[in-house]
């Protein structure tokens, strides 16, 4: 029985990280599947959330003003970078891109640095989840299992909006062939800063949400950038299913692996990916490769 | 071809005459550019000539730098210095390569990212190793009557060493081996329709690269005198790719014209304020957007022009 106790404790905990990564992933996988950009600055976006929420809670002492507010600035953050820095780099090689976005973390990391400092800073939980609550006998804080509840709700609005409505009919076109989609009178230099914005939000979402539990300092952006990028691979380039099949068996192994192989636990995630990209280098839910 | 030659005698005279005219700040600092420059090189011999974009670069500079590390503590030679940090390195690239030149663009990058990791993850938890402190007090090579552990001694040995390494690469560029790298960058499908192995060419230069960058971390624990994991971090890569694409992918110079750009940088603007990353950030961003082709392309005066 402790054993089950144990696997069911470690499992949430798994459970609430992968829903933090998708959060993440989806913008990454997108905004890779339609502009074929490796965003590395991405996790900054992330940072830059949590940054935000922090200050936000600090000014009004409202979670939920914080939750709503702190994406939408990291949105006109991104809305910013695409339009300035990585429109003028879409005809260029991969390289360039690799080196602008690598810069925007160095910038973003050291800029959060200067205003709030290096320390680690946490954001406290909303008082609604403040408290621990008791299931099958294993403590859980509640706020653990509202990050659970909300990103499953958020995969499943994000479903919706990109399967069933006709803008999500615009960006899947866009990730199919971006050109065709241009062809075919779709505006498609303004669904690119929006796909970019969007991504950058709920990376920023992502942000606010990790806050009460991983807490806050600058380098968690280029730290978080290496799990995401592994879930975008082993789920699928472009894709949001395997996004979501990513994030939740790497947020399980992750969890799994720190609890029960201490001594290996940072490995088990690249070998999860190495075997994926050896054995279906297409990831789990991605289009065949050409 | 001959003021080739003796251009770059005068250039490595100038290299190993630096300490006779400059304090020990300044050649720390050559020294660093030397090593770095070397591995920035073995990854363009992958990136600009092969057309292997790879993240995962920081593996065979960790392996030469822990392999140096360990035998120089057990028997500090040549041998321990050079030749078995190089071995490894060579190992390691041919099993690493052997898994990860079956796939291709992002997914070359990302499993060459992976393979460095788990490099980073076993020796960040591995007691042996001196887990996440490393290795400490690795002495430098004494063979040679003691000189090597003299401060003249080691930079004239670092200097001869990245010389011959540099040398290796060029000539390798130029050799039909390199213009079948070149041919396979271009158009990998011809080439293969052609009649070359192209596999065996891939994880021929694999190998190369891989085990000037062993030699480069050997080098490394050498002049710092210990080794982390962080060596093998993904951000060791990513400092090695930055460095190619700043100096001009393809140009093997160029990579070391990087490596000293941004160490120069990196140094100049630290003793100026503390701010130096979000500088060198915005300077990548401006390079990136103002002069695409890195300095040997902007020398060339090539700027618009693609590599």
């Amino acid at each position: 029985m402790p054993l089950l106790l144990d696997i069911f404790a470690q499992a949430l905990n798994g459970l609430s990280y992968g829903v933090l990564l998708f959060l993440l992933s989806v913008g990454l996988t997108l905004i890779f599947g339609m502009l074929d950009v490796v965003n590395l600055a991405h996790g900054s976006f992330y940072m830059l959330g949590a940054y935000a929420g922090l200050t936000l809670i600090a000014a009004t002492n409202n979670f939920w003003l914080a939750l709503a507010a702190a994406p939408l600035a990291v949105g006109v953050i991104g809305v910013v970078i695409e339009r300035s820095c990585l429109r003028p780099l879409y005809r260029r090689g991969p390289l360039d891109q690799v080196l602008l976005t690598f810069g925007l973390i160095y910038l973003f990391e050291d800029l959060v640095k200067w205003i709030y400092g290096g320390k680690i800073r946490s954001i406290p939980p909303p008082d609604l989840f403040s408290a621990s609550v008791t299931i099958w006998g294993s403590t859980v804080p509640s706020y653990r299992l509202f990050v659970i509840a909300f990103g499953l709700v958020m995969a499943l609005a994000l479903w919706l909006l990109i399967e069933r409505t006709r803008l999500g009919a615009i960006i899947r076109a866009g990730v199919f062939d971006s050109e065709m989609a241009a062809g075919m009178g779709i505006n498609i230099d303004r669904v690119f800063t929006g796909v970019f914005a969007f991504g950058a939000a709920l990376a920023g979402l992502s942000g606010v949400i990790a806050g009460p539990i991983q807490s806050a300092q600058p380098p968690m952006g280029a730290t978080i950038l290496v799990p995401a990028l592994i879930v975008v691979v082993v789920g699928g380039l472009g894709s949001l299913k395997g996004s979501l099949a990513g994030s939740l068996i790497i947020g399980q192994a992750e969890t799994f692996g720190k609890a029960w192989l201490p001594g290996a636990s940072m490995l088990i995630i690249y070998v999860v990916m190495a075997a994926i990209v050896l054995l279906r280098p297409q990831g789990l839910f991605g289009r065949p490769l050409k | 071809m001959i003021t080739r030659i003796a251009a770059a005698a005068v250039l490595i005279a100038a290299l190993a005459a630096f300490p006779l005219f400059f304090g020990n700040y300044p050649v720390k600092l050559l020294q660093e550019i030397l090593i770095w420059g070397i591995f920035a090189m073995s990854l363009d011999l992958l990136m600009g000539y092969a057309g292997m974009v790879s993240f995962g670069h920081s593996a065979f500079f960790g392996v030469g730098g822990y392999v140096a590390a360990l035998a120089l503590l057990k028997s500090p030679g040549l041998v321990s210095a050079l030749l078995l940090p190089a071995a490894a390195g060579a190992l390691a690239a041919l099993v690493i390569g052997f898994f990860s030149i079956r796939v291709s663009g992002v997914y070359f990058i990302m499993l060459t990212l992976a393979f460095s990791q788990m490099f980073y993850a076993v020796t960040f938890q591995a007691a042996w190793l001196g887990a996440e402190d490393g290795i400490v007090g690795v002495p430098r090579p004494a063979e040679l009557g003691m000189a090597l552990g003299r401060p003249l001694g080691f930079h004239l040995y670092l200097v001869g060493v990245v010389a011959l390494a540099a040398l290796a690469l060029w000539r390798i560029v130029r050799s039909p081996f390199g213009h079948v790298l070149r041919g396979i960058h271009e158009n990998e499908t011809r080439m293969e329709a052609v009649g070359y192995a192209v596999n065996r060419y891939k994880l021929l230069a694999f190998v190369i690269a891989g085990t000037v960058a062993a030699v480069a971390g050997s080098l490394y624990t050498q002049q710092v005198g210990s080794i982390t994991p962080d060596a093998f971090l993904w951000t060791t890569s990513g400092e090695a790719l930055l460095m190619v694409i700043i100096g001009g992918t393809g140009t093997l110079s160029g990579s070391v014209l990087g490596a000293a750009a941004f160490i120069l940088l990196q140094s100049l603007v630290s003793s100026y304020t503390e701010r130096w990353m979000l500088i060198l950030g915005l300077t990548f961003v401006l390079l990136v957007l103002f002069a695409p082709g890195g300095i040997v392309g902007a020398l060339r005066g090539r700027v618009g022009i693609r590599s």
